[in-house]
């Protein structure tokens, strides 16, 4: 559907007024990839999308974008790359004061020279891409959690984003919507090919949806292990990641935590 | 290279027509209509079947599913079979995705416009069942007013301390600026009429009589409901949003003995004491007129006021005054406690909470005024 998109994290230190949350982080996410970064609640997830995306600044390393330094270019350049994102936010962060159909039009509105019969088909194709048919001239405040989330990724696709980034998708989701989204997830990846990046500690959406992972570490400050989520939980040998991955049930021998 | 998206027609059997897509469909060029379509199936009547070849297709996104959602909700509508297999699988996994039968059910907004008779008949009902909210408010606050009184409310001291400092000194810059103003333009206006007759010193009159009696009480509660009505509205609605009110609620904790007590107390207590200082600051800029604009002599000014401004004048103004400060408390808390759960819903609390407060001072005045003229006060 696009050109091919790889993303390159190199050596990069992240943290707020000069204490340091994460340091060194290195990893590659592939094209068509659902990259999961996972982590304890604390360790910096977050903070490391925010810095994927171009919401906060990393203290040293670099972002690359398809070989083009995310952090160093041109800010008009970086402006380009971060349209052909799309994000879900933890909440939905859908706008209060809009309908699902103006939150939805807004970004095709700013950066596409469609007409508004045009951009009203678009947002009925979305919202029937996540299951809201017929839920244009809802408010946000008018439909579930579960909805808005859905509606929120309407949103986040509403530019036909190269690469999709979830803030830890299902949150506050009950089980079997979590679960639908999940499956959402794999049916976008695999018929737009477009690659996602997941932030979560939901251990279920991690082995359902990750074909590789890293996961940060919080007492050594950077990613421990890495790999796909399934061979991770086969294979490792590192304690915490194995308590992670198993909700603390299966602790290693001889394993000093 | 980018190619424009194009179709073309070809008609393998007689009741089938191929539709050839080309080129670049994405949303940054300019897409062929879905009406060519319909125009090809309503040209030949004996179409059955509608087959695409996409092989020739460059790149697509959106763009192409919008075009071929139209066409499969025409072809549906005509009874024409349409085949998908040939179509890239993406395309085909998309489109089953935006399927009626994978939708949530819901009811359609747009399919139901309200008439006018409907639209009047909601606005009156809600207008009833605001009224019914704002007297159970009121009511509600009475309650625990007088368990206050028999000493059983629970709130916190420091709150109150918070909410005083708030509303009392903190609202001191803006009543003293206000005030000011109000008393420099009560003496410019007066001044203009009364120097005809050369009478400039019933300035003092008009400025001490207007402050006091009434000017002090509606300028200070204006400025109390734009400033801490509008401050109450929000803090209160955002606590709504924050289920914060729920969370005092289970805890067995009253949101109107905890949250809406000391505020309507802090703002009751504070208004006469704003109104009084906004008196004094409104006779204060008068007298900046008089002295500078009239040649007044200072004392005189002083001696004119004095005899003018009876203690009655300055009751009737204080009485204004308490009542606002309950006016403008109730609207700010009933605002704020009527909030939805949105940012949108906590902005239209804050206006709603200003309206309300400024409309009831007014009225109050009214009232109050009319009650003093037939008491003859």
């Amino acid at each position: 559907m696009s050109s091919q998109l790889r993303i390159e994290v190199r050596g990069l230190d992240m943290g707020y007024d000069g204490f340091v949350l994460m340091h060194n982080l290195n990893f590659i996410v592939n094209k068509g990839d659902i990259f999961i970064i996972m982590g304890g609640s604390g360790c910096g997830k977050t903070t490391l999308m925010k810095i994927l995306v171009g919401l906060k600044e990393p203290l040293c390393g670099q972002v690359f974008y398809n070989g083009m330094n995310f952090w160093e270019a041109d800010p008009a350049e970086r402006e380009k790359t971060m349209r052909s994102f799309g994000i879900l936010y933890q909440s939905g962060a859908l706008w209060s004061s809009m309908t699902l159909a103006e939150n939805i039009a807004l970004p095709l509105e700013q950066y596409t020279a469609l007409n508004r019969s045009q951009i009203r088909e678009i947002v009925s194709l979305k919202l029937a891409l996540v299951g809201l048919a017929g839920f244009e001239d809802y408010y946000p405040s008018e439909i579930s959690g579960g909805m808005r989330k859905r509606a929120g990724l309407a949103r986040a696709m509403a530019l036909d984003p190269d690469i999709l980034f979830f803030d830890e998708p299902s949150a506050g989701l009950d089980p079997v919507s979590a679960r639908l989204l999940d499956d959402l997830i794999i049916e976008l990846r695999d018929s737009l090919g477009a690659t996602i990046v997941v932030v979560t500690h939901e251990l279920a959406s991690i082995f359902a949806i990750g074909n590789n992972a890293v996961y940060l570490d919080i007492e050594t400050k950077t990613i421990t292990a890495s790999g796909n989520p399934k061979k991770l939980l086969a294979e490792s040998r590192d304690p915490k990641v194995i308590r992670f991955l198993t909700r603390g049930e299966k602790i290693l021998e001889g394993a000093k935590l | 290279m980018s190619s424009h998206p194009e179709i073309t027609f070809q008609k393998p059997a007689d009741d089938t027509l191929l539709v050839r897509l080309t080129g670049e469909w994405t949303l940054h060029e300019k897409l062929p209509s879905s009406k060519e379509v319909e125009k090809q199936c309503e040209k030949d009547t004996g179409i059955q079947k509608v087959l695409f070849d996409p092989a020739p297709l460059a790149q697509w996104d959106s763009g192409l599913l919008v075009f071929l959602t139209k066409v499969i909700d025409f072809c549906a509508q005509k009874n024409i079979r349409i085949e998908k297999e040939s179509l890239p699988q993406g395309v085909q996994k998309l489109l089953a995705l935006a399927s009626p039968e994978n939708q949530r059910e819901g009811i359609s907004r747009g399919a139901s416009r309200k008439t006018f008779l409907v639209k009047v008949a909601d606005a009156t009902i809600r207008f009833i069942r605001s009224s019914q909210e704002m007297l159970a408010f009121i009511g509600e606050a009475f309650l625990a007013f007088m368990k206050l009184l028999r000493g059983k409310a629970s709130f916190r001291g420091s709150d109150l301390l918070m909410v005083i400092q708030d509303t009392g000194a903190q609202s001191l810059p803006i009543v003293s600026l206000i005030s000011i103003l109000v008393g420099l333009i009560l003496a410019f206006v007066g001044a203009i009429q009364l120097e005809l007759f050369g009478a400039q010193i019933y300035v003092a009159n008009i400025v001490g009589i207007g402050m006091t009696r009434v000017m002090g009480a509606i300028m200070t509660g204006v400025i109390m409901a734009g400033r801490t009505g509008a401050s109450f509205a929000a803090q209160l609605g955002t606590m709504q949003v924050n289920e914060e009110i729920d969370a005092l609620r289970t805890s067995g904790i009253s949101p109107m003995e905890f949250l809406v007590l000391p505020r309507m107390l802090a703002l009751t207590l504070m208004m006469p004491l704003l109104c009084l200082y906004s008196d004094f600051m409104g006779i204060l800029g008068g007298l900046f007129v008089g002295v500078t604009m009239l040649d007044l002599n200072l004392m005189e000014y002083y001696y004119q006021t004095k005899s003018a401004v009876t203690l009655t004048h300055f009751w009737v103004g204080l009485f204004h005054s308490a009542v606002f400060g309950v006016l403008v408390a109730l609207s700010g808390c009933l605002r704020g406690m009527q909030c939805g759960r949105s940012a949108s819903a906590v902005g239209y609390a804050t206006t709603s909470a200003v309206v309300t407060g400024i409309v009831s001072i007014v009225i109050a005045t009214a009232i109050i005024t009319f009650g003093c003229n037939v008491l003859g006060i």
